[in-house]
């Protein structure tokens, strides 16, 4: 009897979630944190299976097969709510025939401290529950701050994308710089000519071939363009297939008239994706911005377009002036 | 510096002097934002910039300034986290006295990038304790006086603390413990996890 008193005393204090069991499965002592989850049940006079369910192994379901389990390490739940789950070991005594059983949370822990308001108090010394518990909170915190920080960075990048100036797939500028870039030309009163290409036959390498295609066709299209074009010179990609190009100082229309061949010619040129040759071609309508008598960007964008759907009347893969145009007047 | 310092900095003057205050002192700093992420790093001299600026905005020493950040670390309602985080060191004011040798390694397993000095307690008696600081962290003794005078009232302990000079190379506070039940102190649940 004093043997297990001291062993019980001794145990209280490294484990304060042990149990003895005698060879029949009723507890005999318990440990004060354990009895501190069930303070309206006193564990001691339960027969443990009574208390316990095992989860796992499932099979464990007698006193005898309880104590089989030497060593190995067992998964267990209360039967009654709140049905916290436990994991256990059992260590026979050889002596008495009964064993001690000693649980603890695993992970569990987070929600047994809040459900039981369990201090520190209930665990001993070298017991690294607290050390989790701090580490759970400490890191719950920095990630939150590294989340918080991710977030501002999407909505920073989505802003930055938006203010960008140039098109992610060819290079080229976008529609915002080409209207940028546009706004400045009229306001300074500079004499430009604007070109509006459309790619032909692109849709369908698109449908055909799929959008790899598609997309390896536009960024050949955009090298040619700047190939073909001076450095001073504004190419943009304003839609899917459709391209403007500014040509600042240059008004000269037989120039930009074989300046248009030019690129009709590259881009009629199949191009090989992957062993795949793609046909394309392109039409394009050039207005200048000293045939407009009120230069407004809307009304040479427009004046453009309206020689281009000549082009494209015309039977496509050709170049078209607005000032060539018999229903317009200059 | 680390952006957590830096954040500490800019959530302390906005609560306790406005967020005025705070953009004059950005302005006199010249940093050129005025939020401070708390997982990015930055140049030492920003921070360095921003004590200065502060210190003459609201003319006092940098001391002074820092000792109050360490009580607001602790103290203020939206650092509760924090001061959790330190109550995790010890049940008593003498014990979370003990853990501080700890506080750096606490701090690199949250944080891996936040390198903090060491500190060392020396223990002349049951109520008198040295606490030494490692330099490499300007200011870093006078922020861990205004936190040991915050936890002291946060474990309801009595003490009188006196910063002295260097010694050695590092920092020492000393820390006369008066009484350690002195007032009720504040409530620490284990389980009172934010969110």
């Amino acid at each position: 009897m004093t043997d297990t008193q001291e062993l019980a005393g001794l145990l209280e204090t490294l484990c304060p979630m042990f149990l003895l069991v005698d060879q029949k499965g009723c507890i005999g002592q318990a440990g004060s944190t354990l009895q501190k989850l069930r303070p309206e049940l006193p564990l001691v006079g339960q027969g443990f299976l009574d208390v316990f369910e095992l989860i796992r192994p499932r099979t464990v379901t007698t006193v005898p097969a309880l104590m089989s389990m030497a060593g190995a390490k067992l998964h267990l739940k209360f039967r009654d709510e709140p049905r916290t789950t436990l994991k256990g070991l059992v260590a026979p005594l050889q002596q008495s025939g009964g064993a001690v059983i000693n649980l603890s949370f695993g992970i569990s822990i987070l929600d047994a401290v809040r459900d039981y308001a369990l201090t520190s108090a209930d665990f001993s010394g070298t017991d690294l529950a607290i050390e989790l518990l701090y580490l759970v909170e400490a890191k719950s915190a920095a990630m939150e701050a590294s989340r918080s920080l991710n977030l501002r960075l999407q909505g920073a990048m989505l802003a930055a994308e938006e203010q960008a100036y140039t098109d992610t797939l060819t290079g080229l500028k976008n529609r915002r710089a080409m209207d940028h870039v546009l706004g400045h030309l009229i306001l300074t009163n500079s004499a430009f000519a604007l070109m509006h290409l459309d790619l032909d036959f692109f849709k369908s390498v698109n449908d055909r071939l799929g959008h790899a295609a598609g997309d390896y066709v536009l960024q050949q299209a955009a090298r040619i363009m700047l190939e073909e074009t001076r450095s001073a010179d504004t190419v943009a990609r304003v839609g899917g297939d459709e391209f403007v190009i500014i040509f600042k100082g240059l008004t000269q229309e037989g120039t930009l008239a074989s300046i248009a061949d030019r690129l009709i010619a590259r881009l009629n040129e199949p191009m090989m994706f992957q062993t795949q040759p793609c046909s394309i071609s392109a039409s394009i309508g050039t207005a200048l911005s000293t045939q407009l008598q009120v230069l407004k960007a809307a009304d040479i964008l427009h004046a453009a377009d309206l020689a281009l759907y000549q082009a494209k009347r015309d039977g496509r893969s050709c170049h078209r002036l607005y000032s060539t145009l018999t229903n317009v007047q200059s | 510096m680390h952006g957590l310092i830096n954040r500490a900095i800019q959530s302390f003057v906005c609560a306790t002097y406005g967020q005025s205050c705070w953009l004059r002192v950005t302005e006199a700093a010249r940093l050129g934002f005025i939020e401070f992420e708390a997982m990015l790093v930055y140049d030492d001299d920003m921070t360095a910039r921003v004590l200065d600026a502060l210190s003459v905005d609201l003319d006092r020493s940098q001391a002074e300034i820092l000792e109050d950040v360490g009580t607001y670390l602790v103290s203020h309602p939206n650092m509760e986290g924090l001061r959790r985080l330190l109550r995790f060191g010890g049940v008593s004011y003498v014990e979370f006295l003990h853990s501080l040798d700890d506080l750096a390694d606490r701090v690199r397993l949250a944080v891996s990038d936040l390198a903090l000095p060491t500190l060392e307690l020396r223990e002349l008696s049951a109520t008198e304790y040295q606490l030494g600081c490692s330099p490499g962290l300007p200011g870093y003794s006078s922020v861990m006086v205004g936190v040991l005078r915050a936890m002291a009232d946060d474990y309801g302990a009595l003490v009188m603390l006196s910063h002295e000079e260097r010694y050695q190379d590092s920092d020492v506070i000393s820390i006369m413990l008066v009484e350690s039940a002195f007032a009720e102190g504040r409530h620490f649940d284990l389980g009172a996890r934010n969110g």
